[in-house]
């Protein structure tokens, strides 16, 4: 009986929904003042995580989508409202002119380097993917703009992945030189394992070593920089580099769900009185 | 059924257009249209489905003009440009994207809210028909407008699904290789989807012309199904439905508004964050929610022509449905077996989609292995997409052959005695009170 086998599936199915078998440890459960409808960023700490980012991950890891002046937009991290221009905000021309930005000498033609302006972008650490990849021993270190987009657990998964590298080796697994352990990479650990076979441990291997330590950064705002504390301030900065106009997002949707409840509260009294008389 | 025009032009000039292009008698007497007094909220979806379309027309339209249809430019001219340098990118961007999905929630309530009440029946099928080519079009332009960011799920899906035409015999390769503009899904390809995408919602548009006009000749079927008999079963579209179609509308919005602003990544795949890259492979390759199902039937089937033909029938057969339904009774609520069919046909589409989600050898019953059985083990997604599947097929061959020992419910003799109370309560308002408009 079609019917009564599909019924079964069907009452199945809904109760063992994840059925999927994963083979890394879920992200860990990381709190972010972004959180929910109302959440917004925390500007301290978005200005903590650039840090990270630019004395870290900048050095093998590319923000193409990113120019200097967002870094002033409103709710970036240097957002002055004294500057709504960010072009001219002076945080942001500094961080820029920090930079030197490959440019064409508009005299010779011959290729230069320029000190960056706000207008600039983030610029690559490496002249092409193929040089990023020769100096990564074959892996490109993925591009910073959307990667809390690119990745389930987003920001979360960020920090997992930051702190979990070659974080309590467990004893047996021998992982290769040039690669580290991670438990929250994806990947299939049995190759490296050399203990009971039906224990292999979850997670993968990642090209990327251990990018933070205590103490890596000194935060300007006497943060102690402890590894999670790096870790969790580079993810806030990487999810806002992923999604720059949450602010403006969830402050217009406040706006638009007011006008939108109160437009329907009027309808639906318009719809009474149009109907009032009407049986139906 | 609209009768004769209400309209009487009033001045000179309006008796001199009226002779000339009766255009504002069409309006006039459009906005008249006599409607069944005894429509539900589910009748609302046509009025929200027309907001649809006009949204994504109009965001798309706006979008085009920050996009750029290459290879090289078209990621960061989505991701770069529209989402972080266009004034209000985000929000046109986040509601064409996010619209799709509510402009199919929309549809599928639509086509649910047919079948159920038998909509399809004498003398709508026309009405049905242009329903389904409506569907098909969508589905084909969402498929199409997904490809456009050009992220890694839109290349790998556009691949995925311009390879099942491959498997149509004789011409298969050749519209395969016309549609990619070369030999594999690249630069023209995308080139192509973007001409196509702006072109289809307009022929939408056309053919959502037709199906109203088709429904202004017999005039809309209501919950009863018994059709109209006079004036005194009827009210005049406006402002009677405009209003009640204007509330419901409205709390669509609140839904569609929620998603865009507070949950805008609800039906993002993290894969499409990532530039397209013909060299690397996703992990999982699924299509957008609305196609699920269908994907899912497609992998059921271990033969691709046979998956290709099985999914064409399972679209196919919805455009059957005015004949293969041979039931006198048109509405469910007189139909208490069919009705039955109806909820396990609704549930097979979920458990189909919920299927095309997932790796199609997962296991339901994790770590246990039984036997394999036409390709897939039975404790499989595979296998619960194949029954699943019957359960879809199925109701169409039930809504063929039920009705020979089928016992429906009495019809009410006109649609005024359930919704008026005149004369005694027939049983279908007892059925179903919780319908009534």
């Amino acid at each position: 009986m079609a019917l009564r086998h599909f019924l079964a599936a069907a009452a199945v199915c809904a109760a063992a929904a994840p059925a999927a078998a994963t083979t890394q440890v879920n992200p860990q459960d990381v709190h972010w003042s972004f959180e929910g409808p109302l959440g917004m960023y925390d500007q301290a700490q978005l200005q903590r995580g650039y840090k990270v980012y630019r004395e870290v991950c900048s050095s093998c890891h590319s923000m193409n989508m990113v120019a200097f002046r967002n870094l002033g937009d409103k709710g970036g991290p240097f957002w002055n409202p004294k500057y709504p221009n960010p072009n001219e905000n002076p945080v942001v021309k500094a961080i820029a002119a920090d930079y030197q930005i490959p440019d064409i000498d508009s005299d010779t033609g011959e290729t230069i380097k320029r000190p960056g302006t706000s207008a600039d972008y983030f610029p690559n650490p490496y002249a092409n993917p193929v040089a990023g990849k020769a100096a990564n021993g074959g892996a490109l270190p993925p591009d910073m703009s959307l990667l809390a987009k690119a990745r389930e657990g987003g920001p979360a998964y960020i920090y997992s992945i930051v702190v979990g590298d070659d974080a309590n080796i467990p004893a047996g697994l021998v992982v290769p030189p040039g690669k580290h352990y991670d438990p929250y990479i994806a990947g299939d650990l049995t190759s490296y394992w050399h203990g009971d076979p039906n224990k292999v441990p979850r997670g993968g291997v990642i090209a990327m070593p251990p990018p933070l330590a205590p103490g890596k950064v000194t935060f300007d705002d006497g943060t102690k920089p402890s590894l999670q504390q790096e870790a969790w301030d580079v993810a806030a900065f990487l999810e806002w580099a992923a999604d720059p106009k949450m602010e403006e997002r969830k402050q217009t949707g406040v706006a638009a769900m007011i006008f939108l409840v109160l437009f329907s509260g009027l309808l639906w009294m318009s719809y009474r009185g149009v109907w009032r008389n009407i049986e139906h | 059924m609209s009768g004769p025009s209400i309209y009487e032009p009033k001045t000179g000039i309006e008796r001199w257009l009226d002779s000339r292009l009766p255009i504002i008698r069409f309006g006039v007497d459009f906005m008249d249209f006599p409607t069944p007094r005894n429509l539900n909220y589910w009748w609302t979806f046509g009025a929200i489905l027309a907001f649809c379309l006009v949204a994504q027309i109009a965001t798309g339209i706006v979008l085009a003009m920050h996009y750029d249809p290459s290879g090289a430019g078209a990621f960061n001219s989505v991701e770069q440009h529209i989402m972080r340098d266009v004034n209000y990118g985000w929000l046109i961007r986040g509601l064409h994207a996010n619209g799709a999905s509510m402009f199919f929630l929309a549809v599928y309530l639509h086509i649910l809210r047919g079948v159920y009440y038998g909509s399809y029946k004498a003398p709508r099928e026309v009405l049905w028909l242009l329903g389904c080519v409506i569907y098909v079009l969508m589905m084909a332009t969402a498929f199409m407008g997904y490809v456009l960011p050009w992220g890694q799920m839109s290349f790998w899906g556009a691949k995925v699904i311009t390879n099942l035409l491959g498997a149509i015999p004789i011409v298969g390769p050749t519209i395969t290789t016309l549609l990619w503009g070369g030999f594999a899904v690249d630069s023209p390809t995308l080139n192509r989807f973007f001409s196509l995408h702006y072109l289809l919602p307009f022929v939408i548009a056309a053919v959502v012309a037709l199906h109203v006009w088709a429904l202004h000749v017999p005039g809309n079927s209501n919950p009863t199904g018994v059709e109209v008999k006079g004036k005194t079963d009827t009210l005049p579209f406006h402002p009677y439905y405009t209003v009640k179609d204007g509330f419901a509308v409205s709390l669509f919005l609140i839904l569609f508004a929620w998603v865009v602003f507070f949950d805008p990544d609800a039906f993002w795949k993290v894969d499409n964050a990532v530039a397209a890259n013909p060299l690397v492979t996703p992990a999982h390759i699924v299509p957008e929610w609305y196609l699920l199902p269908f994907y899912a039937i497609l992998r059921a089937i271990p033969d691709k022509l046979g998956g290709v033909l099985a999914l064409g029938g399972a679209i196919g057969v919805v455009f059957a449905l005015p004949w293969l339904d041979r039931s006198r009774v048109r509405s469910m609520r007189y139909r208490p077996t069919a009705r039955i069919f109806f909820i396990i046909w609704v549930l097979s589409a979920l458990v189909l989609g919920w299927c095309g989600s997932q790796e199609p050898d997962a296991q339901l019953f994790p770590g246990v292995t039984t036997f394999t059985l036409i390709d897939y083990d039975v404790n499989s997604v595979t296998w619960i997409s194949r029954i699943a599947a019957l359960g879809y097929f199925g109701f169409f061959a039930v809504l063929y052959f039920l009705p020979m020992w089928e016992k429906t419910l009495p019809v009410p003799s006109s649609l005024f005695t359930p919704v008026l109370g005149h004369g005694a309560a027939p049983a279908g308002a007892v059925a179903a009170p919780e319908k009534k408009g």
